[in-house]
């Protein structure tokens, strides 16, 4: 019923701007169409100034509305994003100028330079001096911005510093698995012939390989505040994306094609808690990259903690090599030698030098 | 003086002048069938109205597509029960379902970036005005020309009808990356749909080939005597670097698409490798999936500017012409159209920074991406030099070319934040990217399309849009088109993520309910506004107040020597020869100079 009503209000105002639209085609025929001319076009260029002003106070006050919302109200959380921040503020600054130089210039140009009777317009077709300086000028500041970019984008593209703390990261249709080096610091490797979710080898774990005896896998990220993190970053299915906003930073997980990047968390999650205010402030991992129908759900966390509290964390972690070994002993037989038994657990074949 | 008086005083020069040579070519007066005026016409401006058309249908379903999602965003908790009546399934309980929502996302950016403001704009005006401003009957082959409609007509209807089959139409974004487009298991909209998507996308690609380079050869190739390529409007410069844009990337696109097509049907790996969907573990190995985005972006990019370009254009010329001025700085303008052109196939990686590119390749594509401000900074300042100390008359065209100008400096310098590839890593894929494009790409070139339909419909039709109706349609679209986008800029500097149909779960994006609601209620209003548009156009061509004079925005252009409703062929006499560039206008005291008019000894040089 509502929508019906709606619907025939939309028409009736439809026919009604209709009939005075055409009603005033035929008083400015009546009228003469100079006549009529001349006022649309007085109208008209007071519409523009007018748009003007107000467009400027609106710009002004969504800024009040809103900026608080926006991750400038808030510190970066890592250190490269406070170079990201810094770089986006020195962007601000140029651009913005430039915005409201030529903004005003246009919508004053058109309310001063309407039609009038009186005024000839000026024949101007060139000028090489005025076109040279806003060739130069121009390239000049982008000559600044570009450089400054990349300046930044070399350091936060670099290699990820000696002795950081390695993380993997698989992304798949529509959640996050991490899995840690364990304390050899080394990932074991993977085989994506070997993925079985449903024994425990959600991942592809090549548990041939004895590094990944001591991985673990978790489904929350823990890192610690002040140290490098490197990010090894995967996909399963098809492509998703590690959006870490507060960090302020982006990578795609590929499938077939893995991807890093590091960075080195600034605030623990208490604190961001309390920088934010927001006592429910969490680290979120958004997937930026569409991935299908649960794209807009595919969300991950991350607790950034002091080093005793991770290293609490880390003591109650179980490597997943034992979980899943120990849960299909269960099943099988036990056999006489620990390795062996959990490598033909997990259904692996006998290491060769054994 | 008024537009009255300009125009009888440019009717009797030119009267004056098609009276020297008419010897009689009465040719092109034989009678035609209706189908062979209307529907398999060869005459360009026919074609032209057939785009013109087509495109318009395409933006209504498009735009209200859009409606249909933001409806999604604004009001997520809310149901609309005529939601399941016209969609059933997709929309069970009244909801856009997710499936739903991002094949809405997908058709709406595939619909308005290919089929409205590829087609729609730039198939509209390369066929109408290139052979009326060069000064020629028709294009190089009418029959290649002809084609190339029918076959946008086909990729429309394949397009159209992947929207009705079970398994609905490609959702993976217009982008289509595989993975996600080429497994069916991955998402619903990667079955069938995604097949059709492809097929029409061939379709299409073969018709923006043929009209390509007809464009370009006709431009190289029938200007009329006199007519050199320094002489040409900046409109057809526009467009003729708009078809070498196309006719150089679209192909790389099909090459993409075709081999997306070997890997959803024939079992081949050009972009998968390593792929464990949904717990099946698929044999492929050695592909890349990036090779695609390569590859769609070399098109991607290029695509831009073809959707730019003839906005860039024709509101150079509707700018001069209701300034009362030259434009300012033509060879300048013409230059940085050639800057951006080239530039456009040199920037497609600028898309791509965040897919683990090499930093290093990264540093040259950000280089050239932002070079593209330089050309860009030349244009606006360009036009407002053409604006200072003019003579400004506020016609509808007028009007939507100012706003584009407004709209292009606000979308443009955005471009400044996301070509550098530092910022990109916080703002890539973010509702900051959804205002940049829309704002520089979508709504400029809209207006640049409003301002081209307003300017020219005197010519196309014979007639006159209302006026009245014409200043509402712009002040509501040039207010709706900054407060649906300038808010969104907040949302990308929250690092809100395009293409997620709800955000309550999120901590850190859950606050801007109210800012969408906001958004998505403009939208509406502004798409209403859109159908008052459409109802003025169709109601103008059988009712509008008539042209009764032959050049009435006293422009000095050739297509308006033309009679008032040219026949096919154009110029019912000899063609005119051209003596001037096109932008004499208030030039020695005198109003405008039409280009056919000699260089007399007295006149001033510039």
């Amino acid at each position: 019923m509502t929508t019906f009503l709606i619907v025939a209000i939309l028409v009736l105002a439809f026919i009604l701007v209709f009939q005075i639209s055409k009603a005033s085609e035929y008083v400015s025929v009546l009228k003469g169409e100079e006549k009529t001319f001349k006022q649309s076009n007085r109208i008209n260029a007071f519409l523009f100034i007018a748009f003007l002003v107000l467009g400027l106070i609106g710009a002004w006050w969504c800024n009040e509305q809103f900026y608080g919302r926006t991750l400038l109200a808030q510190p970066a959380a890592s250190d490269h994003g406070e170079k990201i921040d810094n770089m986006l503020l020195l962007t601000f600054a140029v651009t913005g100028l430039v915005f409201f130089i030529t903004q005003i210039a246009l919508f004053w140009f058109a309310f001063k330079y309407q039609y009038t009777d009186k005024r000839k317009a000026f024949y101007f077709a060139h000028s090489n001096k005025l076109e040279l300086i806003w060739t130069v000028v121009p390239a000049i500041f982008l000559t600044f911005l570009v450089g400054l970019g990349l300046f930044y984008w070399f350091g936060i593209t670099s290699d990820a510093p000696k002795g950081a703390q390695i993380v993997e990261i698989t992304g798949k249709q529509f959640n996050w698995m991490m899995r840690y080096p364990g304390k050899d610091g080394v990932l074991g490797r993977k085989n994506y012939r070997l993925t079985d979710a449903s024994n425990g080898n959600a991942l592809g774990v090549d548990w041939e390989d004895e590094a990944s005896h001591d991985d673990l896998e978790s489904t929350e990220m823990h890192l610690v505040v002040g140290k490098p993190v490197q990010l090894v970053i995967n996909a399963q299915d098809v492509i998703h994306d590690v959006g870490l906003v507060h960090f302020r930073l982006k990578m795609d997980a590929v499938p077939g094609i893995p991807t890093t990047m590091w960075f080195t968390p600034k605030y623990t999650t208490a604190q961001m808690k309390q920088i934010t205010g927001n006592k429910n402030f969490v680290y979120e991992i958004s997937c930026d990259q569409m991935c299908g129908s649960g794209h807009y759900s595919m969300k991950g966390i991350i607790i950034v903690e002091t080093q005793e509290e991770y290293d609490k964390w880390l003591s109650q972690q179980k490597p997943q090599f034992l979980t899943v070994s120990e849960a299909n002993k269960k099943v099988d037989k036990p056999a006489s030698d620990t390795l062996q038994a959990n490598m033909s657990a997990v259904g692996a074949k006998p290491l060769a030098k054994n | 003086m008024s537009i009255e008086h300009t125009t009888t005083v440019q009717e009797s020069a030119s009267l004056a002048s098609t009276h020297d040579h008419h010897d009689g070519h009465h040719e092109h007066h034989h009678e035609e069938s209706f189908i062979s005026k209307y529907v398999f016409s060869q005459d360009h401006k026919m074609i032209a109205k057939q785009f013109l058309i087509t495109g318009m249908i395409w933006a209504v379903i498009g735009g209200l597509f859009s409606v249909l999602f933001r409806l999604q965003l604004g009001y997520p908790e809310m149901s609309f029960p005529i939601l399941e009546d016209l969609f059933g399934k997709w929309a069970a309980g009244g909801r856009i379902s997710n499936e739903f929502y991002y094949a809405l996302v997908t058709m709406h950016g595939t619909i308005l970036v290919f089929f409205v403001l590829t087609a729609g704009l730039s198939g509209t005006f390369a066929n109408f005005l290139i052979p009326l401003q060069i000064g020629a009957r028709d294009m190089a082959s009418p029959m290649l020309n002809m084609l190339s409609y029918w076959f946008f007509f086909l990729a429309s209807i394949i397009m159209f009808a992947s929207m009705f089959i079970q398994t609905g139409p490609a959702s993976g974004g217009w982008t289509i990356y595989p993975p996600l487009s080429a497994l069916g298991q991955a998402s619903e909209g990667s079955k069938l749909g995604m097949d059709y998507w492809l097929v029409s996308m061939a379709m299409f690609i073969v018709s923006s080939l043929l009209g390509g380079l007809n464009y370009i050869s006709t431009i190289l190739n029938m200007r009329t005597k006199g007519m050199t390529m320094t002489r040409l409007p900046l409109t057809i410069w526009a467009l003729f670097f708009t078809a070498v844009l196309g006719v150089l990337s679209f192909p790389v696109l099909l090459s993409g698409a075709i081999l997306l097509l070997f890997d959803r049907n024939l079992g081949t790996s050009f972009y998968l490798s390593e792929i464990v969907v949904k717990g099946e573990i698929l044999p492929n190995e050695g592909g890349s999936a990036i090779l695609f985005q390569h590859l769609f972006w070399f098109l991607g990019h290029p695509e831009v500017y073809i959707i730019l370009l003839p906005a860039l254009g024709m509101v150079s010329e509707i700018l001069s012409v209701n300034s009362r001025k030259p434009i300012f700085g033509y060879l300048a303008m013409v230059g940085s159209l050639f800057a951006i052109a080239i530039l456009a196939f040199l920037v497609w990686a600028h898309h791509m920074f965040v897919t683990g590119l090499n930093p290093f390749l990264g540093a040259f594509f950000v280089l050239l991406t932002l070079l593209i401000a330089v050309p860009s900074a030349i244009k606006v300042f360009n036009w407002l030099t053409t604006l200072w100390r003019g003579n400004l008359r506020f016609t509808p065209g007028m009007l939507f070319a100012i706003g584009f100008v407004s709209l292009f400096i606000s979308g443009g310098l955005t471009g400044i934040f996301l070509g550098n590839s530092t910022l990109d890593i916080h703002l890539h894929d973010t509702y900051f990217v959804v205002a940049h494009f829309h704002i520089v790409m979508g709504v400029a070139s809209m207006f640049g399309m409003f301002a081209g339909v307003y300017h020219w419909y005197p010519k196309m039709y014979g007639r006159y849009m209302n006026n009245t109706l014409a200043y509402i349609h712009f002040w509501v679209s040039l207010i709706g088109a900054y407060l649906i986008f300038w808010p969104m800029h907040y949302q990308g500097l929250a690092g809100m993520p395009r293409r997620y149909t709800d955000f309550s779960n999120w901590e850190s994006f859950k606050q801007f309910g109210e800012m969408n609601r906001f958004i998505s209620t403009v939208a509406m209003i502004v798409f209403v506004v859109q159908l008052l548009f459409i109802f003025n156009f169709f109601y103008s061509i059988w009712k509008g107040r008539k042209v009764t004079t032959q050049n009435p925005w006293g422009a000095n252009t050739l297509e308006w020597t033309t009679p008032v409703r040219p026949g096919h062929g154009n110029w019912p006499g000899e063609i005119p020869e051209v003596h001037r560039w096109a932008y004499d206008y208030g030039k020695d005291g005198r109003d405008f100079i039409p280009q056919t008019e000699k260089i007399s000894d007295s006149e001033s040089k510039h």
